[in-house]
């Protein structure tokens, strides 16, 4: 495969040999198209999701007091364990009762 | 009325002694060889026609001849008769039946041909990975490698390795690799994370022959996929996290897998690439990249892959982790882990379980940190010297994981946050007596135990867990049986 590196018997040899057919090893699934952000204005309800890792609440907290004070109301939301990816029904819940969403991270 | 049909390749003494009577019978001959190489042939015995090109070897891939010359008697797309090599009355007869006069006068009455084409072992694995394309057994699609690309930098630069060379995946090592198993191609394996990727038998196939894997480790290959693809095991947090730990393969019963000594090392292909294998289809399947996806501070080298076997050989105080875990005793399984980077715990001294039990929990007690209690697993890894003790005063597996859970307990008031000037450890808030006991781990079967390693050394190994049980991975174990 791939260039003759030998010293060459005959002009043939240094023909390049065929191209390498090779098999895909991913799922092959296609890229998600880009898609531009829906227009939105000042969000009103926001929800605060803790991963629950140690003092995540801490900032979380004072998160919530700071958007408080602007004015927002504020949802404290949580996902069972930091280690697993939220469940449906949580991303759903949040979907359909608050305009935004702040993930924390902690540690 | 049949056809006879003759099959020739160019190199081949008998196809020359008999081709000038196929000629002169007017009989059609198709050779496996190129138009050069036949048209020379043809010339060199004065043939009147030259003989057609089998293109693709279309008709040789079809009847599957051992030699040529080989006649056979077509009747459409059937065959209603062959002779291969030269069996001077078989083909008289065969001809007959055709309506062909054919004078073989002169030559042997019985000689034996040459090896079909389809018989070179390159053309035959080129003929078997273009029969599994047609019939839809591998649905993969093509990538080329450009002819002045060098294809392993080719792999390397498409993202689809884990920093070492990996094995380009022509169709015919896929295929080849696909004998292993008795499953279909198309069957699922596991969807895997984060992204979600569909592995089906071939796509783990495409991974593990990436991976080195020679063929025989592709059943606990798939396995392993089965396993870190259940829930419980929360491979996508596993793979997200910033935790050093990876997938461990504990292979208990399968041929072929080094159990003794350097068994963690470097050395035995087939535990090296099944644990690869495993971690590519991680990568390419479900599209977890180090760095991007993969968090992990610092990680670990076997986050390459992970694997070992147990030693169950007469020497084994216990039968194997899988068979303990609910897989039939004499099926092979495997179990999958969370785990980090294994330790060397040295005892050199104990020779009764008692006091090799201490040791041994003592290092169990540093897993993450001493702090940290109840969210952590461990594998023991028990060597041969530390084996026989236990062996030869009967313990058993779960005799010694209850003795090291009761020993990893420590006084509250030495956990808790502050204590020794370490702010990592209990609330206070939590400690009403600084005397309680409080266990390291959430109970005895939480310390996983396996036996392997070479004869010589006073020494077992101890690899730290990730975050443990319902809020993290839970061990899983599988027989490799579906997936033979």
């Amino acid at each position: 495969m791939g260039v003759t590196t030998r010293g060459p018997a005959s002009a043939a040899t240094w023909r390049p040999a065929a191209p390498l057919r090779i098999l895909d090893p991913t799922a092959e699934r296609d890229a998600a198209p880009e898609r531009p952000l829906a227009p939105r204005g000042e969000p009103r309800a926001i929800a605060l999701v803790d991963i629950r890792k140690p003092r995540g609440d801490v900032f979380l907290d004072e998160l919530e007091r700071l958007l408080r004070e602007r004015g927002h109301e504020v949802l404290r939301e949580g996902k069972p364990t930091f280690t697993k990816p939220a469940p449906q029904d949580l991303r759903r819940d949040i979907a359909q009762r608050c305009d935004a969403v702040i993930e924390a991270l902690a540690d | 009325m049949p056809e006879l049909v003759a099959l020739v390749k160019h190199d081949c003494p008998v196809c020359d002694q008999v081709l000038p009577a196929l000629d002169a019978a007017d009989i059609r001959v198709l050779s496996q060889s190129g138009a050069q190489d036949t048209e020379a042939q043809a010339a060199r015995l004065g043939l009147r026609a030259v003989p057609e090109l089998d293109l693709d070897l279309e008709l040789s891939a079809r009847l599957d001849p051992d030699a040529v010359p080989t006649l056979v008697l077509l009747d459409g797309a059937d065959e209603r008769g062959r002779v291969e090599g030269l069996d001077r009355q078989g083909m008289l007869d065969l001809a007959a039946r055709a309506g062909v006069e054919l004078n073989l006068d002169g030559l042997p009455e019985i000689r034996p041909g040459c090896a079909s084409l389809t018989r070179d072992p390159e053309v035959a694995a080129r003929l078997a990975a273009r029969r599994a394309r047609a019939e839809g057994r591998i649905r993969s699609r093509e990538l080329r490698v450009g002819e002045l690309e060098d294809p392993f930098e080719a792999l390397h630069d498409r993202g689809l390795t884990d920093g070492l060379p990996v094995v380009p995946p022509t169709p015919e090592r896929v295929v080849a690799m696909l004998d292993h198993t008795s499953r279909d191609p198309q069957d699922v394996v596991g969807v895997v994370p984060p992204y979600g990727g569909e592995a089906t038998v071939e796509k783990v196939a495409v991974n593990a022959v990436m991976a080195g894997c020679e063929g025989p480790e592709l059943p606990v290959v798939l396995a392993a996929v089965e396993a870190v693809c259940e829930e419980t095991f929360a491979m996508h947090g596993l793979l997200a996290t910033t935790h050093p730990a990876g997938p461990l393969i504990v292979v208990s019963g399968h041929p072929g897998f080094h159990s003794g000594v350097n068994v963690l090392g470097q050395g035995d292909r087939a535990s090296m690439t099944t644990g690869r294998a495993l971690q590519l289809v991680v990568r390419n399947i479900g599209g977890g990249r180090p760095g991007v996806e993969d968090r992990a501070t610092h990680g670990q080298a076997g986050k390459l892959g992970m694997c070992f076997a147990e030693r169950l050989d007469d020497t084994a105080p216990w039968p194997g982790l899988a068979q303990d875990r609910g897989v039939p005793p004499g099926e092979p399984g495997v179990t999958v882990m969370a785990l980090e980077a294994p330790r060397v715990i040295v005892d050199q001294l104990a020779r009764d379980p008692e006091g090799l039990c201490a040791s041994l929990a003592m290092a169990l007690e540093s897993v993450a940190t001493p702090r940290l209690r109840l969210a952590f697993d461990a594998m023991l890894l028990v060597g041969p010297e530390h084996g026989r003790v236990f062996r030869e005063a009967g313990w058993s597996r779960a005799q010694v994981q209850q003795r090291l859970h009761d020993l990893t307990h420590s006084p509250a008031g030495s956990l808790v946050r502050g204590a020794d000037g370490s702010p990592e450890g209990i609330e206070p808030k939590w400690v009403s007596d600084p005397d309680m006991p409080v266990a390291k781990f959430a109970s005895a079967d939480r310390i996983l135990v396996a036996y392997a390693g070479g004869d010589a050394g006073l020494f077992s190994m101890v690899f730290g867990g990730w975050a443990a049980g319902e809020i993290g991975s839970a061990p899983v174990t599988r027989s490799i049986q579906p997936w033979a």
